[in-house]
């Protein structure tokens, strides 16, 4: 679990996170949503330790981020996986040393061992038959499922994602959102996804976080979004007109 | 006030490189393949370079010999000066500053815009002594390229001043050998050494902490070429000083 106590992060004048606080829940899929330019990715880095809060406190369990030694730290960074919005794969590696180079930098194990384990977390991803082939011979859904084996395949606690389905096509991108879903459950890990993507909302949002110009506006789950009253949060939701259709229909049916 | 806060940076990024260290067997493959991509992959322009260019200094020091007293021995003590001197340490790292640096600058800046930093860092890796540390140890192996530089120097030299009729073979290795100061090598391989620090340094700071995309990478190695350039140039005039005046 990671608790979030009253964050708040500036870059000069301008006050991006205004005092948050939240708790992200173990075994399930968290989703943080909200408009562009709303904090999200800035909120998401401050829980990767990559941005320092200016003030309150990040918690792993029970220890604040804040009170960590570079360390401690490093230590913690080790139980984490990320995938990042541009699959972020290393383009001088093949998609086996991309996958296998958490192993390589923490574990002892012997390169037979941590290719089985490459081949396990790859076919858990459905990818085959791609182990040699570099980042830029496959394509962006599959990058993303290399980024999800690679963020998998240390065990990590916690799992983190930014965007991860943003420039896929309708089909791939709920694909990727159930696989990260089911991984999460088999896993039992703490799963952070940061998007603005109604549909993996409904898909997978277990726990929802909305943020509006840099505070916490609303939480609850994917069903609650639907029939929230919260204005803000309406207006996100049915700014598309495929859910404002929905939404028009259901009234129909309430009324007919 | 911003060129102090950029040298603070680049001192507080040398003390994060050599803090945290990557795993041993990791850090020695990467040294491999930067000796591979830094030093072996420059010695084919180094060779081309110093061998036309240690000719020209040959051919142009015997144009202007004209007066008969002049020995035309001259020739190879000009040639070993210059090369040995200036043009092997200072001018071929003035050279690889174009061709090592914006390598460096625009690897480490792709490797920024694209997020491969932010996952390193998320992964718990030191990215600085990831990326940088095995690009300094790389380059200690930069004097090897200088040797070779000031070898294909003087022969380029003489093949040009023997075979343009400008002076014998015999004439060209007196002057070779001519008031030979072999401290003269040491102080080439002094600088050398300090030059290869900011080759390995300066190009990494400019490529890590840079933001943008793709445009600001291009900028990146620009701004890499014109501050090696200059610390090089500056280092040069600055060891000069100390050693030979």
């Amino acid at each position: 679990m990671i608790r979030v106590e009253e964050i708040h992060k500036s870059f000069g004048s301008d006050h991006i996170l205004k005092g948050i606080s939240t708790e992200f829940e173990k075994g399930k899929t968290n989703l943080i949503i909200g408009q562009s330019g709303s904090g999200k990715t800035v909120f998401l880095k401050c829980l990767l330790g990559l941005f320092e809060p200016e003030a309150g406190r990040i918690i792993y369990e029970d220890k604040a981020i804040q009170d960590m030694d570079a360390d401690a730290k490093s230590d913690l960074r080790e139980e984490m996986g990320m995938v990042f919005q541009g699959g972020a794969l290393f383009d001088s590696m093949n998609i086996e040393e991309n996958v296998m180079f958490p192993l390589r930098m923490f574990s002892k194990q012997k390169k037979a061992d941590m290719l089985e384990r490459v081949n396990e977390v790859l076919a858990r991803v459905n990818l085959e038959n791609v182990n040699k082939k570099f980042p830029s011979e496959i394509s962006g859904g599959m990058q993303k499922r290399v980024a999800i084996a690679r963020a998998i395949v240390n065990k990590p606690k916690y799992l983190f994602c930014d965007e991860p389905n943003s420039g896929l096509d309708p089909k791939t991108a709920i694909l990727i959102d159930n696989l990260i879903q089911q991984i999460t459950h088999e896993f039992n890990i703490t799963t952070v996804i940061n998007t603005h993507d109604m549909n993996s909302v409904m898909e997978i949002g277990e726990k929802i976080v909305f943020l509006q110009k840099g505070n916490l506006a609303w939480q609850g789950d994917s069903n609650e979004i639907f029939k929230t009253d919260n204005k803000d949060v309406t207006d996100f939701v049915y700014s598309s007109d495929l859910f404002k259709k929905i939404r028009d229909i259901q009234n129909q049916e309430i009324r007919g | 006030m911003k060129y102090l806060s950029d040298i603070g940076s680049y001192f507080l990024m040398l003390k994060k490189t050599f803090s945290r260290p990557t795993k041993t067997s990791v850090i020695r493959e990467l040294i491999f393949k930067e000796i591979d991509e830094l030093i072996i992959n420059s010695l084919g322009i180094v060779a081309f370079i110093s061998f036309f260019v240690g000719g020209v200094v040959a051919i142009q020091t015997a144009l202007n010999i004209n007066n008969p007293l002049i020995p035309k021995y001259l020739v190879g003590y000009a040639t070993r000066q210059s090369v040995v001197l200036e043009f092997a340490p200072t001018f071929i790292s003035i050279i690889m500053a174009g061709k090592m640096g914006a390598f460096i600058t625009s690897s480490i800046g792709s490797m920024r815009v694209t997020e491969q930093i932010d996952a390193l860092e998320v992964m718990g890796i030191n990215p600085l002594n990831y990326l940088v540390f095995p690009k300094i140890v790389a380059l200690l192996f930069y004097p090897f390229v200088i040797v070779i530089s000031m070898f294909l120097g003087i022969v380029g030299g003489w093949v040009a001043a023997v075979y343009g009729n400008f002076t014998s073979s015999e004439a060209f290795i007196t002057g070779l050998q001519e008031d030979f100061i072999p401290f003269h090598v040491l102080y080439a391989f002094i600088k050398t050494t300090l030059f290869a620090f900011i080759l390995a340094t300066v190009p990494s700071w400019q490529g890590f902490y840079m933001k943008g995309g793709a445009l600001e990478v291009g900028k990146a190695s620009t701004n890499s070429f014109v501050w090696t350039s200059v610390l090089i140039i500056l280092t040069n005039y600055i060891v000069t000083s100390l050693l030979l005046s």
